[in-house]
């Protein structure tokens, strides 16, 4: 259980993370979804203590991560950015955060061996490609058996095995009844895998809501309709709520009705369709849509500013 | 991939414990021994250490037929044998700063601070390993450089001195606490500097660019300050002759000691406070 409340910091005079609060709950995938530079990875750094918040609070499993006295049991937190030493092997590196709870060496050959490095595990980790470097963070944020599991971005460089390695075992993680709160600024992704989003956007919270619910907000209705009387049928369709976009080759993409209405309308003002289509956004523009107020409002204001 | 999904799941950890001292204690050791720097510097510091008094015992032996007295007599058997000394501790400084400026530069300090949240523990284990690392590996290195330089100024008997005389156990002694105090005081700064070239450079204004700046000022003021600079006053540890503006042993190396502790203590308070 993760529990951020009016969660703010500023880096001097830019707000990182702006107000947030969340709640990251037990048994389920909860993804955090936001543009690169939202304030994710921020965030997270926030909820490891490793970072001191300008305002606001958070908790992981009802304590502020530095009071807890066995942190490796409690959280166990890939981080986006490189967190090993270059020119240590993975296994000392996992033997050396292990050695801080008394956690034994099996369970670092173990970790070593679920996420399959056991072949370079003893290589300098500066070798490692991105791919390897990320199990090796999952190794890590898994090392001590934690009942909430923070990864940011964690199929980054993985091969589509391992992103469907990624994704089994954070299902399997909630399953077992743990936290799971993964980042990613794909939204693709994380409709395969979570089952909550949180959407941040300029470090302010856009959406918090479930993967079902974001996808039914997302299906708007968008027709594409062509016509050799486009000017009459935009007469026709005209009301409010519906705006139209000029699509290729005589076709006008019709936002605010549903296939049939504008199908009624067009038969009702004797105007001949030659195309009616029904368009689904994809979920990647909806998340487009859902984050793009913010960044124009954003942009705007930095215009005003210069 | 195959159609089968496999199902991953993570092995229970059967038994759990908390974040302790002694634990934080050998983790640092783990991450001490298990770079390639820790190796370098420390052979490079041991090795300096001693072939400088060697090479030096060598050369004063080679030259001393043809010496005038006054030259004779300013040659003093322990400078010859802590001669590496002064070059061993800037191996001890490098790798002191960067056993804290990598973990910044690497990232990994992200990592060491999720497992140890309260950070404080962290600095205190890697200034133990160190310092004790650092002085087991001096005491040997500083009883061989002696003992190797008086063997081959045997014959020449104005430079003989016997480890029992007053003051030279202390000194031969003390040359390795020096070292160590050097290493604490480096991994101070790498902490608040917290960049390697920042560190070492920090390191060496204040070790080897500001006592010869001293020169610059009136001699009087020049003997007033001088001898309460960091290097200056813990160089006495190893000083065997009380001279004119310097401190005594003792208190050169207190006041050494108490430059070590507001630098740890700097570290301890910045550490703490600041994001990563």
């Amino acid at each position: 259980m993760i529990e951020a409340r009016d969660l703010t910091k500023d880096y001097g005079e830019k707000r990182a993370v702006d107000g947030l609060s969340f709640t990251v709950r037990p048994g389920i995938v909860t993804g955090f979804l936001g543009p690169n530079g939202s304030g994710k990875s921020t965030t997270m750094r926030l909820i490891l203590g490793l970072d001191a918040a300008t305002r606001g609070d958070v908790t992981v499993n009802g304590r502020h991560y530095r009071d807890h006295t066995a942190p490796l049991h409690e959280v166990g937190a890939l981080l986006e950015a490189r967190s090993v030493h270059t020119g240590r092997s993975a296994y000392n590196h996992l033997l050396g955060l292990a050695q801080t709870h008394g956690i034994p060496k099996r369970r670092v050959h173990e970790l070593i061996d679920l996420v399959g490095l056991h072949e370079v595990a003893r290589k300098r980790s500066g070798q490692f490609s991105l791919g390897m470097g990320q199990r090796l963070g999952i190794a890590q944020a898994l090392l001590g058996d934690p009942k909430t599991v923070m990864l940011d971005e964690p199929v980054n460089g993985l091969d589509p095995e391992g992103i469907h390695w990624v994704r089994n075992l954070l299902k399997g993680l909630a399953a077992e009844g743990r936290t799971v709160f993964v980042s990613s600024h794909l939204m693709s992704e994380m409709a395969l895998t979570a089952d909550h989003l949180i959407v941040i956007g300029r470090g302010k919270l856009i959406a918090d809501t479930s993967v079902d619910d974001f996808v039914a907000r997302a299906s708007q209705k968008v027709v594409v309709v062509r016509s050799p009387e486009l000017e009459s049928l935009r007469d026709a369709l005209a009301g409010p709520g519906v705006s139209f976009e000029p699509a290729e080759r005589g076709a006008l993409e019709v936002h605010g009705l549903t296939a049939e209405q504008v199908g009624e309308a067009a038969a009702g003002a004797g105007i001949a369709l030659h195309e009616l289509t029904p368009q689904q956004a994809s979920l990647e523009e909806a998340f487009m849509n859902l984050t793009r107020d913010e960044l124009e409002f954003a942009a705007e204001l930095e215009e005003a500013v210069a | 991939m195959s159609a089968v999904t496999p199902s991953v799941r993570l092995p229970r950890l059967e038994s759990t414990g908390r974040v302790a001292f002694h634990r934080v204690l050998l983790s640092e050791w783990t991450k001490l021994r298990s770079v390639r720097s820790t190796a370098w510097s420390l052979v490079v510091g041991f090795l300096l250490t001693i072939a400088f008094p060697i090479i030096f015992a060598f050369v004063t032996r080679s030259h001393w037929g043809s010496m005038r007295p006054s030259e004779r007599a300013g040659r003093h058997p322990l400078d010859i044998a802590l001669a590496g000394v002064n070059v061993a501790q800037l191996a001890i400084a490098v790798l002191g700063v960067l056993l804290i400026s990598a973990e910044y530069s690497t990232g990994s300090i992200r990592s060491t601070f999720t497992a140890v949240p309260k950070r404080l523990p962290v600095l205190w284990a890697k200034l133990l390993d160190y310092a004790v690392l650092s002085f087991v590996l001096m005491v040997p290195a500083v009883l061989v450089s002696f003992f190797a330089s008086q063997a081959i100024l045997t014959s020449i008997h104005p430079l003989q001195i016997s480890f029992a005389h007053p003051g030279v156990a202390r000194a031969v002694i003390g040359g390795a606490a020096y070292v160590m105090l050097v290493g604490i005081f480096a991994l101070a700064i790498g902490a608040i500097v917290r960049n390697t070239a920042g560190g070492i450079a920090t390191f060496a204004g204040i070790f080897f660019v500001i006592p010869p700046l001293m020169n610059i000022l009136p001699l009087s003021w020049n003997n007033a300050i001088s001898q309460y600079l960091p290097s200056n006053a813990g160089r006495q540890l190893f000083a065997l002759q009380h001279a004119a503006h310097t401190l005594t042993p003792t208190a050169g190396g207190l006041l050494f000691g108490a430059y070590c502790a507001a630098a740890v203590v700097i570290a301890a308070v910045l550490l703490v406070r600041r994001d990563v």
